[in-house]
């Protein structure tokens, strides 16, 4: 358990010290905030590759005859589109249809998943999913303490993995494939959180080194660099993606944070899903709206207006690396504005001009319908 | 051109090049720290500054920083520069990424400031 006073390092922490990582504390988890420096680590992922330790991700493995049953009871997206190989991106609801997390539930066997989880709530999911599968034929296992995970990201990715995992460039976006590295069981996925192409490599702490240069040598004709949660931020942001804990939470619904997509009314029932059900035949109140500034950095919490009167405040902001300009997403009461509406972000006391802007921000080659497979 | 040696510094990690027209920018210590500056708001010519009252403000991508007057004065020219290519802060400040020049009101208060060696130490203590 961590508690406020002890920080929690990965088994990448040396290596990161060593590539000039500023460490910083994050969430309790001490990571680097920046290498080489944001816009250039940032340019380097949506031009060309990066690589980022997210060891401090958690795996939750769910296992037995019921394990679809508990996570199709537990997510508002269906279960069934994650055959084996394959994940979907969902959002775990309580009773007031809030998120317990947002995950990617991965189907490696019929009766057996693993399922991705924020950092800051891997207890807590692991727990919410024990005690609604205790009359279940399941297995919960948090496993978020014996692994470590690194994510590589960005269009020349692929390419980096003709040699090294061919069997990967056959995964569509959000594949998964199991696989032996360095003597150990591995999962590869076709997932990140930048918006760009690329595989997230979760593996025992015993080998995330060796997978860590392993990938810098590979990566070294692409011009592969290191990247910190700066960087991190900025592109999952351009993308479009929740964070958990600043833009979703145990309070605010799917339908409102925008992402309506992610619910399935129709699978049958799970926790939250009538209040979904109300919410899609009567609209939400507030919705998580996104937004460009003319000028200026917007950051969390700045108050948004709209014709002189406050309609909300934001929750994630920053400087856009490609847009070359402030964004920023908040509940927006009313939901529903069209983008180019004009409103206008309070920074240091001054008003600055904004405008309703399209979701997401920046469609990277993640968002691709074909992706790389392979040396023909 | 200012070298680091000529320049004296504040805890809050501002230069001033001391003269009748002093230069005030932030330390290379400082840019570093910061990361990549994205954004600059500079004082007016002409407004009044307090000595380490907030008078400009640096952004970068990570966060937002306030500089504050080295010394009391008015300031005499702004750097237009910066406004417009704000990694200019990162890229030179000592030179190119100059802020404003204040015209100091009480000379005095130049000398309350570290010099140099008494800088590179107080960062080094900084840091552990």
């Amino acid at each position: 358990m961590s508690t406020a006073t002890t920080v929690r390092r990965t088994a990448l922490n040396e290596t990161m010290r060593k590539a000039g990582g500023k460490m910083v504390d994050f969430h309790g988890w001490e990571l680097p905030i920046e290498f080489a420096g944001i816009l250039k680590e940032h340019e380097a992922v949506r031009k060309s590759a990066g690589i980022f330790d997210v060891s401090h991700m958690g795996q939750v493995f769910v296992t037995g005859a019921d394990a679809f049953k508990l996570l199709q009871i537990t997510n508002a997206n269906d279960l069934r589109k994650a055959t084996p190989g394959k994940g979907v991106y969902s959002h775990v609801t309580n009773e007031k249809a809030g998120l317990v997390d947002d995950i990617i539930a991965f189907c490696l066997a019929a009766d057996r998943y693993l399922v991705i989880v924020n950092a800051t709530t891997s207890t807590k999911d692991y727990e919410w999913f024990k005690s609604q599968g205790a009359r279940m034929h399941v297995k919960v296992e948090n496993k978020s303490d014996d692994y470590s995970m690194i994510a590589i990201q960005g269009p020349n990715v692929p390419k980096m993995f003709d040699t090294f995992a061919p069997e990967a460039l056959k995964l569509p976006r959000f594949g998964i494939v199991e696989k032996d590295l360095h003597g150990e069981h591995c999962y590869i996925s076709r997932t990140g959180y930048t918006g760009e192409d690329g595989f997230e490599i979760t593996a025992p702490h015993s080998i995330i080194n060796k997978l860590w240069d392993e990938m810098l040598e590979l990566g070294r004709p692409y011009g592969i660099v290191p990247c910190g949660l700066g960087a991190r931020d900025t592109l999952r942001l351009e993308s479009g993606y929740l964070l958990y804990g600043q833009d979703v939470d145990d309070v605010h619904t799917t339908y409102e944070s925008g992402y309506g997509w992610v619910v399935s009314l129709d699978k049958g029932d799970f926790i939250g899903r009538s209040i979904l059900a109300d919410q899609k035949a009567n609209g939400v109140q507030r919705r998580l709206t996104g937004l460009t500034l003319t000028g200026g950095v917007p950051r969390p919490g700045c108050k948004i207006f709209m014709d002189g009167k406050e309609v909300g405040e934001l929750n994630s902001a920053t400087y856009s690396p490609t847009l070359k300009k402030g964004i920023g997403v908040g509940y927006v009461t009313p939901p529903g504005l069209k983008p180019g509406t004009p409103l206008e972000v309070e920074i240091r006391g001054r008003r600055v001009k904004a405008e309703v802007s399209q979701m997401p921000f920046h469609k990277g080659t993640a968002f691709s319908k074909i992706l790389y497979t392979g040396k023909p | 051109m200012s070298k680091p040696e000529e320049l004296k510094y504040t805890k809050t990690h501002e230069y001033l090049h001391p003269g009748a027209e002093a230069i005030v920018g932030i330390s290379d210590h400082a840019q570093h720290e910061m990361g990549d500056v994205v954004f600059v708001e500079l004082p007016k010519v002409g407004q009044k500054l307090e000595k380490e009252k907030p008078c400009a403000v640096v952004e970068s991508v990570k966060s937002a920083f306030d500089i504050y007057a080295p010394v009391s004065g008015e300031v005499t020219a702004v750097n237009a520069a910066v406004t417009g290519e704000p990694a200019l802060l990162n890229q030179s400040p000592l030179e190119n990424g100059w802020m404003f020049k204040i015209k100091p009101s009480n000379p005095a208060e130049a000398e309350t400031l570290m010099d140099w060696t008494a800088y590179q130490d107080f960062v080094k203590q900084a840091a552990h």
